[in-house]
């Protein structure tokens, strides 16, 4: 047969084995898909941007980054007489920018979310470098969410009479506004645009290990030719914030951090007629049902809490699954773990950045020695961490009940504490059995089941089968010690309004 | 049946389609090393079934692309063979001939492909016909009908009837041979018609207890073929089974894989959700034709720097 003569005159076998074995080619392996950062060019000193310009002053401080602590720039350290002075450029644009038609504001908060699109890429390389996270995340939550906020404030600008249809809201005046280093650039983009909208002027101070977008924010504000003095941008430490707070002309004051600090906020601002929104620390449960769709759970535990190495203060700490499914949980969980790559922030595939800074690690690593003290089982991911720098493995503990620390104290890192519970009574109950409410998660293919359990937690923020998803038309804010006041959505007009 | 019915009860069944998608396309954004990448596109070539379903499917056309299939680039033997032809029924014996003294194997489409509206004695018949013929490997298709309106012993019976004929006719070769071969079954989910990703890893399990080797997405008949998503799904059903039983399942997504990156991306999601031992022809497939010469393309670009025009690839 032709077909036979033809076939048999062909070289024979090329399995695999043999060509392994022959090209000796490397086994699977990512590549460092290194996210270029040539093209960022950052000054060597940051002044503050007061009343449109840059202004010196006496000291400086060093940011670094925390994935190599390589010093990256220096920052202005704003003095008390500093904060006098951006006060007052605050207070004399006040005048400017209360007359700016509607219209014309929302132009304005238009140009700069257009700006921003624009150096999207240079933000997020930024704040990759200056704050540890994986630029997955910076490239695709971080800038993406604040240009979003720039935007949907924008369109409320002109139409504050139909959000606020019986009354006939003015601005406050010169608003205070202390942000955090989880997302620098995004809490700047969730104070900054409704309160403009609003029709305010802004002091807004960045945290003491991640000042750099911020600043680079403040070309932005030049380019989109704000007036003058209307956005005013500090960094600085605890001493910086608390001459904002105390300011007599600053008339309200948001703030987006720890506890601890909202409640000294709090105690400087009872007795004056401050207005005054936190947004603070969180110890979120998130609910697993015998019925979820497990694999998903099992992604959204992770994205819960190791997205941005656990520093969220709406992360998902508190896992709370049902016993029947426990083993099943901890073995696809580990499983999963197995695949988390830790590493270079700069890495297109990196899951899990770098901690923050050197005090933030410390005080995780204090916390997870505890609930080892304690007696919770630990389990950490077998990955090697990066020898310059400040790493944690992500770690969860299990056979953790409330009455360990861990399960009640926010630790602000990549670690779990893993409980269980028997009947949906029992998981709201625990859920409930802690002194924040700022967000939660249920995982359940019972339509029914979400709606009755989201109803009985007390949480400002509640995920069905999904965790950590933000959007600029959704308010956002907690109950109890998580703070009080709105963020996002209509309801963040709320407190920009007299 | 008690087994699976014991499993179905006892193990979170549900899926959630939106999360399953948003992790297969953060997955697909996944680069891989450039020597890694040789090694990934060579491994796509060797995974691959090389398939022609059509009416208008000939001898010659079947012949030319088993030569394809022994070697992908004529000259270049640093190019491994693919791992089977796929064909209908009536031309395994000329793909046997054509691919004869390779380790290409052939696999046949059975059990009434595409439909499965057929009784279950033809099916029966179908399978051992082609075996006889000379099939190394099977692929049959679910009774998507049975499966949708519940009646999913039927759909486990036939499966299980389809793998033991596979045994016996095997078995029965035996004496002409000396050596018996192992026939390896492909279950057909048709995932596009059965829609939700709940009922693709029922299906999913229902196979796989009933005695498949592979599971396998689609007949490429009916769209959408292979997904990411659904490739997704039966891979942690793969796993899931896996650590219950201990037993290995093979895993072909078929139908809509055009590209080298799509074939990297599926290779991404297997590493990812099962491991790098599923990386083997005996464990994981690619249902596609079109996706070779973009493959060869890909390996040249590596290799020298420079895309070649269509030409250089053989058509076959």
């Amino acid at each position: 047969m032709k077909v036979k003569q033809i076939t048999k005159s062909k070289p024979s076998t090329k399995g695999m084995e043999n060509l392994k074995a022959k090209n000796n080619l490397p086994k699977w392996e990512y590549s460092k898909t290194i996210e270029d950062s040539k093209h960022i060019n950052l000054k060597d000193e940051y002044d503050l941007f007061v009343n449109g310009k840059l202004v010196k002053t006496k000291t400086y401080f060093e940011t670094v980054n925390p994935a190599t602590e390589e010093v990256l720039a220096k920052a202005a350290y704003a003095s008390k007489e500093d904060i006098d002075n951006a006060v007052l450029s605050a207070e004399k644009a006040f005048n400017v920018w209360r007359k700016v038609t509607p219209k014309e504001k929302g132009k304005y908060i238009f140009r700069i979310a257009r700006i921003l699109q624009e150096k999207a890429r240079e933000f997020a390389v930024i704040e990759t470098m200056d704050g540890g996270k994986p630029i997955r995340e910076s490239k695709s939550i971080d800038i993406p969410l604040s240009i979003a906020h720039f935007f949907y404030y924008a369109g409320w600008a002109d139409k504050l009479s139909f959000a606020f249809p019986d009354k006939n809201v003015k601005p406050i005046g010169v608003v205070g506004q202390i942000i955090p280093w989880n997302f620098p650039l995004m809490m700047a983009a969730w104070k900054i645009a409704p309160a403009l909208a609003c029709g305010n002027t802004i002091v807004i101070k960045s945290a003491e290990t991640t000042p750099l977008t911020l600043y680079k924010l403040a070309e932005v504000i030049q380019e989109a030719e704000l007036p003058d003095g209307v956005v005013n941008i500090v960094s600085g430490d605890g001493a910086t914030g608390s001459h904002i707070v105390n300011h007599p002309k600053v008339r309200k004051i948001a703030f987006t951090g720890s506890t601890e600090v909202g409640k000294i906020i709090m105690k400087a601002t009872a007795g004056t007629d401050k207005k005054l929104t936190l947004e603070l620390g969180g110890k979120a449960a998130n609910i697993i049902f015998e019925d979820a769709p497990i694999d998903a759970a099992i992604e959204g535990i992770i994205n819960g809490i190791y997205f941005n190495q656990g520093h969220v203060c709406c992360a998902g700490s508190r896992l709370l699954v049902q016993e029947s499914i426990r083993d099943i949980v901890i073995n696809k969980l580990k499983y999963r773990m197995k695949n988390l790559r830790v590493g270079d922030p700069l890495d297109k595939n990196t899951d899990v950045g770098a901690i923050n800074s050197k005090m933030q690690l410390n005080k995780i690593k204090e916390l997870v020695k505890s609930g080892i003290d304690e007696g919770a089982n630990i389990y950490q991911c077998d990955c090697k961490l990066p020898k310059k720098g400040f790493w944690f493995k992500p770690t969860f503990f299990s056979n953790v009940a409330q009455s360990h620390r861990i399960a009640n104290e926010e630790v602000f890192g990549p670690v779990l504490s893993i409980l269980t519970f028997r009947t949906p009574e029992e998981a709201v109950v625990k859920a409930n059995n802690t002194f924040y409410g700022l967000s939660a998660g249920v995982w359940t293919s019972k339509g029914s089941k979400v709606f009755n359990i989201l109803s009985k937690i007390k949480a400002g923020v509640i995920w069905a089968n999904t965790f950590n998803k933000f959007n600029p038309a959704s308010p956002f804010g907690g109950y109890k010690e998580s703070g009080f006041g709105r963020e996002g959505g209509k309801h963040g007009l709320e407190a920009y309004v007299d | 049946m008690n087994k699976l019915r014991t499993f179905l009860e006892s193990f979170p069944m549900s899926v959630d389609e939106f999360d399953t998608k948003e992790r297969a396309s953060v997955l697909a954004s996944r680069s891989i090393k450039s020597d890694s990448k040789l090694w990934a596109l060579k491994t796509a070539i060797s995974m691959l079934d090389l398939t022609t379903l059509e009416g208008k499917d000939s001898k010659d056309k079947v012949f030319a692309m088993c030569q394809k299939a022994k070697q992908p680039m004529p000259g270049n033997d640093s190019i491994p063979h693919v791992a089977a032809v796929c064909v209908y029924p009536r031309l395994i014996k000329f793909a046997k001939d054509a691919v004869e003294t390779s380790d290409v194997k052939v696999a046949s489409v059975a059990s009434a492909f595409p439909s499965g509206q057929y009784p279950l004695k033809l099916k029966l018949e179908d399978v051992r016909k082609c075996i006889n013929y000379g099939a190394d490997e099977i692929d049959m298709v679910i009774s998507r009908g049975e499966f949708l309106s519940g009646n999913y012993e039927y759909v486990f019976y036939e499966i299980k009837q389809i793998k033991e004929a596979c045994i016996d006719t095997s078995n029965s070769l035996k004496t002409n041979n000396g050596s018996i071969k192992n026939i390896h079954l492909k279950v057909i989910l048709e995932t596009g018609e059965l829609e939700t990703f709940d009922n693709v890893r029922k299906a999913s399990f229902i196979a796989m207890f009933a005695g498949a080797d592979f599971i396998k997405t689609s007949t490429g008949k009916v769209q959408p073929a292979a997904t990411l998503p659904v490739t997704l799904v039966m891979l942690e059903a793969i796993r899931d089974y896996y650590n219950e039983t201990g037993i290995k399942i093979g895993m072909k997504p078929a139908g809509g894989i055009k590209t080298a990156k799509d074939a990297i991306n599926y290779l991404v999601l297997v590493n990812e959700t099962i491991g790098e031992e599923w990386l083997t022809p005996s464990l994981f497939r690619l249902g596609a034709s079109s996706v070779l010469n973009d493959l060869l393309k890909q390996i040249q670009k590596q290799k020298t720097g420079y895309y070649q025009s269509a030409d250089y690839f053989t058509n076959d």
